[in-house]
């Protein structure tokens, strides 16, 4: 057993350090939040170049047949510099989702066009009443001589108004809670009947309400089976996003080690008190064990059966939303009032973090979750 | 010990509830209902209100336009003020400049200046923290040199809440460099509108503009408004820390928080079968300690209310309320973001204004709860952070 990264692994955190340090800094960073698309589509191109956006991709369809760890290795950097592009979102769940249940006709026209980056996707499957349940689905499919019809409201769909097809959960069968009679559909984004109420969110990103009034769409896989599918999928995910936020908490860490040495009160840096040591060194702490967890989690996940697999993702999500929320709310506190300001890039990673927690599950729902599954 | 309240003082109770019921205008209830932002107008508009009942200086001297009340009514009466969710009364001119004019300030001081605060003609800011000077306030450097009848002010003050709205800043500036840094700095009564003065907005994570930074550029301030003896401005400025300590638990406006998130717990669903969050077992256990907690807090005010009308003024335990009534508002406002799930997320920045006719997205009280969560973080770095509170509670109480 190690914790060692392979050549390539390191390779590829090496391509994206040197390209968000190229790319990226805190300027930067707010004029593509406060761009129409909110991310750079130059940007995008250049990670299709550089192999991201195909590295967790099978490799008969053109990926590199990356693993769960390589892409915690890229979402890791990712976060240390908080880009912004939709690579959870598009490469991370949409690819995930062709992959794991699309036909091969779909996978072999899609999957190539998402590692190219010519093909955006986004996920819908949260709805209003169901907070964080994968089950409840309300919005219904209707076999049509020609597809489906589907009718009903998808809640705070990330990135929706950029993505070229949306990915919806919809009901084909059984009662609104029920796990059977779940099936995926393929959207054009601007498909009849679709409509957007699109909004920035908190962390300077996009979503979307997605309201569906006799939508056509194209069923994804096999009818009524994709709840099992959408528990695999959110679980990679949450996996990703953990590694988004060991990079977030990095950052956040080094920032206040920093400006603890650099603020003077009293005539001493104020590092040099007792007490603030100690609330940063429950950061270091916090943020060595969510890697650690992180990474074990990630390494697992590809070998692991589903009880498995979700246990190591709830695990991790409840570790990163508790060592998220400390070292968030610590990194702002020991920054005295100029925490309080927009002005550092500190409130971005703060707020990123903050929705981090919010994403796929709360720490509670994941806590019961994993509480509910039998150990090992 | 007897916990119940009189029959006299329920009385008071409802008087006052039924008053702030009546008076408290509609259309600053909306706002206030679905947390949006106040503006100066609200606020002016409801000082005027309790200004023309003669309850809006209750600790005042009953001569200069206080009530009389006891201090068990006074907290009463601030109790039903956050019931109603009423716009907070500025603290800056009722409970911290005029208690030091009154106590220190020469006749024509008083004359002046405390009228037009209690009817609220003057906005006060306070002009104390600077950029090199936050928890070491006394090593403030902003200066004021004399000259004829005049002091010329150069120098910067930081974190001023509110000072876009501001017509007199009460400031700490430095008069001496010799001995202890204490010792050298002067209390002055500053024209937000004299020459010179800048007032630049500071920016905060939710997005909000509440605090500025302000410049002095030579401002020039007659001697008349300073405060008491030039180099003893620091006596009178902790006078004024140790003053009304009581409101800093905020008690009041954490148990209608807690009702407020009581309802908004309500009318979620948990993701569980057909339980309300309210009612899921994970939050309501979170509720429940949050609510024990305010009840404990809410015990030690009331105790400390009792030793204030039996004549004993609290020392440095205030600084538990200000520690434990910041960790319960902060509390308050995490739990309000988690009860949102996913509409937690969406950032609408003129969903947070009233008058907003867009759809709203997920709850309507969503459009704030996030940015409610950001701006209360400052709670526990404003006033002295909650180290240096600890601080002040290890040395003075304890003797460490």
């Amino acid at each position: 057993m190690d914790f060692i990264l392979s050549d390539e692994q390191k390779l590829f955190q090496e391509s994206v350090e040197s390209f968000v340090a190229r790319e990226y800094d805190d300027d930067k960073r707010r004029t593509l939040s406060e761009s129409e698309d909110g991310f750079s589509r130059a940007h995008w191109a250049n990670f299709a170049e550089l192999g991201w956006l195909s590295l967790g991709l099978d490799e008969a369809h053109g990926g590199l047949g990356g693993t769960a760890l390589d892409s915690a290795v890229l979402m890791e950097s990712l976060g240390r510099a908080l880009v912004v592009e939709p690579y959870l979102t598009s490469v991370v769940m949409g690819g995930a989702l062709i992959e794991l249940a699309g036909n091969n006709a779909q996978k072999s026209v899609h999957l190539p066009a998402l590692g190219t980056g010519d093909l955006l996707l986004a996920f819908a499957f949260a709805e209003p009443r169901a907070r964080y349940d994968l089950a409840t689905t309300a919005t219904t499919a209707k076999k049509a001589s020609d597809g489906y019809i589907l009718n009903g409201h998808k809640s705070v769909v990330l990135h929706a108004a950029t993505a070229d097809k949306i990915i919806v959960s919809a009901r084909t069968a059984g009662e609104v809670n029920e796990r059977d009679g779940i099936s995926l559909f393929l959207l054009e984004r601007t498909a009849p009947g679709l409509t957007l109420q699109a909004y920035p969110t908190i962390d300077g990103g996009r979503a979307a309400e997605v309201k569906l009034a006799a939508a056509a769409g194209e069923l994804l896989g096999e009818a009524g089976k994709a709840h099992a599918v959408i528990e695999a999928v959110i679980d990679r995910a949450i996996i990703a996003l953990s590694a988004e936020a060991v990079g977030i908490m990095q950052t956040l860490i080094e920032m206040t080690r920093a400006y603890v040495d650099s603020r003077k009160q009293f005539g001493i840096p104020i590092g040099k008190f007792q007490v603030l040591q100690h609330q940063l060194v429950d950061m270091y702490m916090a943020h060595e064990l969510s890697k650690a967890l992180t990474y074990r989690a990630a390494a697992a996940i590809g070998t692991a059966d589903a009880p498995a697999r979700a246990r190591a993702a709830s695990a991790a999500k409840v570790q990163i939303g508790k060592a998220g929320r400390l070292i968030g709310q610590q990194a702002v506190q020991l920054h005295g009032g100029m925490g309080m300001t927009d002005e550092l890039p500190l409130g971005q990673y703060f707020k990123r973090l903050t929705m981090i927690e919010t994403l796929f599950g709360s720490t509670d729902h994941h806590r019961r979750r994993f509480a509910s599954l039998a150990g090992a | 010990m007897d916990i119940n309240l009189s029959a006299a003082d329920a009385a008071f109770q409802n008087e006052a509830r039924d008053f702030i019921e009546a008076a408290l205008p509609g259309d600053i209830r909306a706002k206030a209902e679905l947390g949006q932002r106040l503006e100066k107008d609200d606020y002016v508009r409801w000082h005027k209100i309790l200004f023309d009942k003669g309850w809006v200086a209750p600790a005042w001297p009953e001569e200069l336009g206080g009530t009389g009340w006891t201090p068990l009514q006074r907290h009463l009466f601030e109790e039903e003020l956050a019931r109603a969710e009423a716009p907070r009364l500025m603290p800056f001119g009722l409970s911290m400049v005029a208690p030091v004019i009154m106590a220190f300030g020469d006749a024509a001081q008083k004359k002046h200046f405390l009228p037009r605060i209690l009817s609220c003609e003057d906005w006060w800011c306070q002009g104390y923290s600077e950029p090199g000077a936050g928890s070491d306030l006394a090593s403030l450097t902003t200066k004021a040199v004399p000259d004829g009848d005049d002091y010329i002010v150069s120098g910067a003050k930081t974190w001023t809440t509110l000072a876009q709205f501001a017509d007199m800043i009460f400031c700490l500036v430095r008069t001496s460099n010799e001995g202890k840094s204490q010792t050298g700095i002067t209390f002055l009564l500053i024209d937000m509108h004299s020459p010179g003065i800048t007032v630049r907005p500071i920016r905060t994570i939710d997005g909000g503009h509440e605090v500025n930074n302000i410049f002095f550029d030579d401002v020039r301030v007659p001697q008349a408004n300073r405060i008491g003896e030039e180099n003893k401005g620091w006596t009178y400025a902790k006078f004024l820390l140790g003053h009304e300590r009581t409101g800093i638990a905020a008690i009041g406006r954490s148990k209608q928080e807690l009702r407020r998130l009581k309802e908004v717990a309500s009318a979620e669903a948990s993701g569980a079968g057909t339980a309300s969050l309210a009612e899921a077992g994970a939050f309501a256990d979170k509720m429940a300690d949050l609510e024990i907690d305010i009840l404990a807090l809410e015990s030690l005010v009331l105790k400390i209310v009792a030793d204030e009308s039996a004549g004993r003024t609290p020392g440095a335990e205030a600084s538990i309320l200000k520690i434990r009534g910041t960790e319960i508002q902060q509390r308050l406002s995490e739990l309000t973001l988690e009860a949102m799930g996913y509409y937690a997320n969406p950032y609408i920045a003129e969903a947070q204004e009233a008058g907003w006719n867009g759809a709203p997205v997920g709850p309507e009280i969503a459009a704030t709860v996030t940015p409610h969560y950001l701006n209360w973080r400052k709670a526990s770095i404003y006033g002295g952070t909650n180290e240096i509170q600890k601080n002040i509670i290890a040395k003075m109480v304890l003797g460490l």
